[in-house]
């Protein structure tokens, strides 16, 4: 039954990759990639990797295709079909591509084996001993906050890094700013679509701390709930408009707190040496599970703070421009 | 027959790879490029997840009940690349908005001429147009 599931997900997988490449209208393209994503969280589930199929949804599926289709909005709607020779050049480049690498996954260990190398090397350590090392069930949690911690700093730095340079790339902002105590223009329009964003919006502000929160026991962390508040925080600017989310949440306020969140991760690890302990040694605030939770806690705080803000940020200045 | 079904994952994955690889060099818009380029990044995380699966495994959050997980190693990787994924993303579509706005398009053909003027196939005219789109930019 779940491989009948898995074949038919690659599938489709398969057909959507293919009407991407034939589709010339950009905005169709963007839907499909967003359902391209969509699908491969299924697969993800399916996998016994609820963790990234949460992100892929969230991430994936929603911020990427509204970020694709707010920049569509700039670059216009319609490709150009290229020339007949590139398209001869890309298709015996990917076959040739392609076969190569089939013939070496036909040395790789069969999908599923549990002696693979891969699943040998150091997942027991985690499966066997987090337990007692980092004190939570999720597994996923302690490898990400804990074990390889150094790992997801340098992610966090990654993002908030593509926020600057997005903000450079972009800035100066094109529309008006409102005056002091001028509300935002309403937009009477899409009656049902703001009845339903008005319902939808405060539950999902309620579920991104609790991803975060319940994140030791249940797939979640700061990754996740930091996707989930700023689809929330993109989704209030699709319905009320670019201007009302804006007053909302100042860019200024979300540039400082992405700022602080980097600030926090990394403050957690000067911390821990200036307490005579290596760099994001968790022990320095108590021998195991105790200190554990505290540096945890800690820097999903920051992962959590700093991709909020900048996946709210990345929305706005997109929407924010004028089309020249 | 047991190597086809053991195999299978692999090889779709490696299509939808191609796929995007295909999309990057054939089209030339560069927002469809980013897209096939998305493409090609998911399809290598799903790469990554089929090669730590289990038979029989949950996914990796301890319980009593159960005794067999799938590795949360690839988990860990991929969920942070997906974040990553998307700030990197975001710094391409910008990076097409601003070219668009000093070019006036993002088609490769039509901006490879105008990115160097001593190319042969550039017409004066055309050199001319674009120095003065350069002026103008903001």
């Amino acid at each position: 039954m779940e491989s009948l599931l898995m074949i038919g997900l690659l599938a489709a997988l398969g057909a959507i990759a293919i009407a991407v490449a034939f589709m010339s209208d950009l905005l169709v393209v963007a839907m499909l990639s967003g359902i391209f994503s969509f699908t491969c969280c299924a697969l993800f589930v399916l996998f016994d990797a609820p963790d990234v199929a949460f992100t892929e949804a969230c991430v994936g599926a929603g911020v990427s295709t509204v970020l694709t289709i707010a920049a569509i909005r700039l670059v216009g709607r319609h490709e150009k079909r290229g020339g007949r020779r590139a398209s001869v050049v890309g298709l015996v480049v990917a076959t040739i591509c392609g076969l190569a690498l089939v013939y070496g996954t036909l040395e790789l260990p069969r999908f599923g084996d549990a002696a693979a190398p891969a699943n040998t090397h150091v997942a027991p350590h985690y499966i066997n001993e987090s337990k007692a090392e980092i004190g939570i069930p999720n597994i996923v949690t302690s490898v990400l906050g804990s074990y390889r911690g150094y790992d997801t700093m340098g992610e966090t730095v990654v993002v908030f890094t593509a926020a600057l340079g997005v903000l450079l790339l972009l800035g100066g902002s094109q529309s008006r700013p409102l005056a002091r105590g001028e509300a935002p223009a309403r937009r009477d329009r899409d009656v049902i679509l703001r009845t339903v964003a008005t319902l939808f919006i405060p539950m999902t502000l309620f579920l991104a701390p609790y991803v975060q929160f319940h994140g030791a026991y249940s797939p979640g962390g700061g990754f996740q709930a930091g996707a989930i508040l700023g689809g929330a925080l993109i989704l209030f600017g699709l319905v009320f408009g670019i201007d009302a989310l804006n007053k909302l949440v100042p860019e200024r306020i979300l540039r400082v707190i992405a700022a602080l969140g980097v600030l926090t991760y990394g403050g957690t690890g000067v911390v821990t040496m200036l307490m005579g302990r290596p760099f994001l040694d968790y022990d320095a605030f108590g021998e195991g599970p105790s200190g554990q939770a505290i540096g945890l806690t800690a820097i999903e705080l920051g992962v959590f703070m700093t991709v909020t803000c900048v996946m709210t940020l990345l929305f706005q200045r997109f929407a924010s421009r004028g089309v020249k | 027959m047991r190597d086809l079904v053991g195999l299978f994952p692999y090889w779709a994955v490696i299509m939808l790879m191609m796929t995007g690889l295909y999309i990057v060099i054939a089209q030339g818009n560069l927002v469809k490029k980013l897209i096939g380029l998305g493409i090609f990044q998911v399809s290598v995380f799903v790469l990554y997840i089929a090669a730590g699966v289990v038979d029989g495994g949950t996914p990796p959050i301890l319980d009593d009940e159960f005794a067999v997980y799938s590795n949360p190693l690839p988990s860990v990787l991929i969920l942070t690349a997906i974040v990553v994924g998307v700030a990197t993303l975001a710094v391409g579509l910008a990076l097409s908005v601003r070219i668009r706005e000093a070019f006036g398009t993002i088609e490769e053909e039509e901006l490879l001429p105008l990115t160097a003027p001593t190319h042969p196939v550039v017409t004066e005219a055309e050199a001319a147009q674009a120095q003065t789109q350069g002026e103008t930019r903001p």
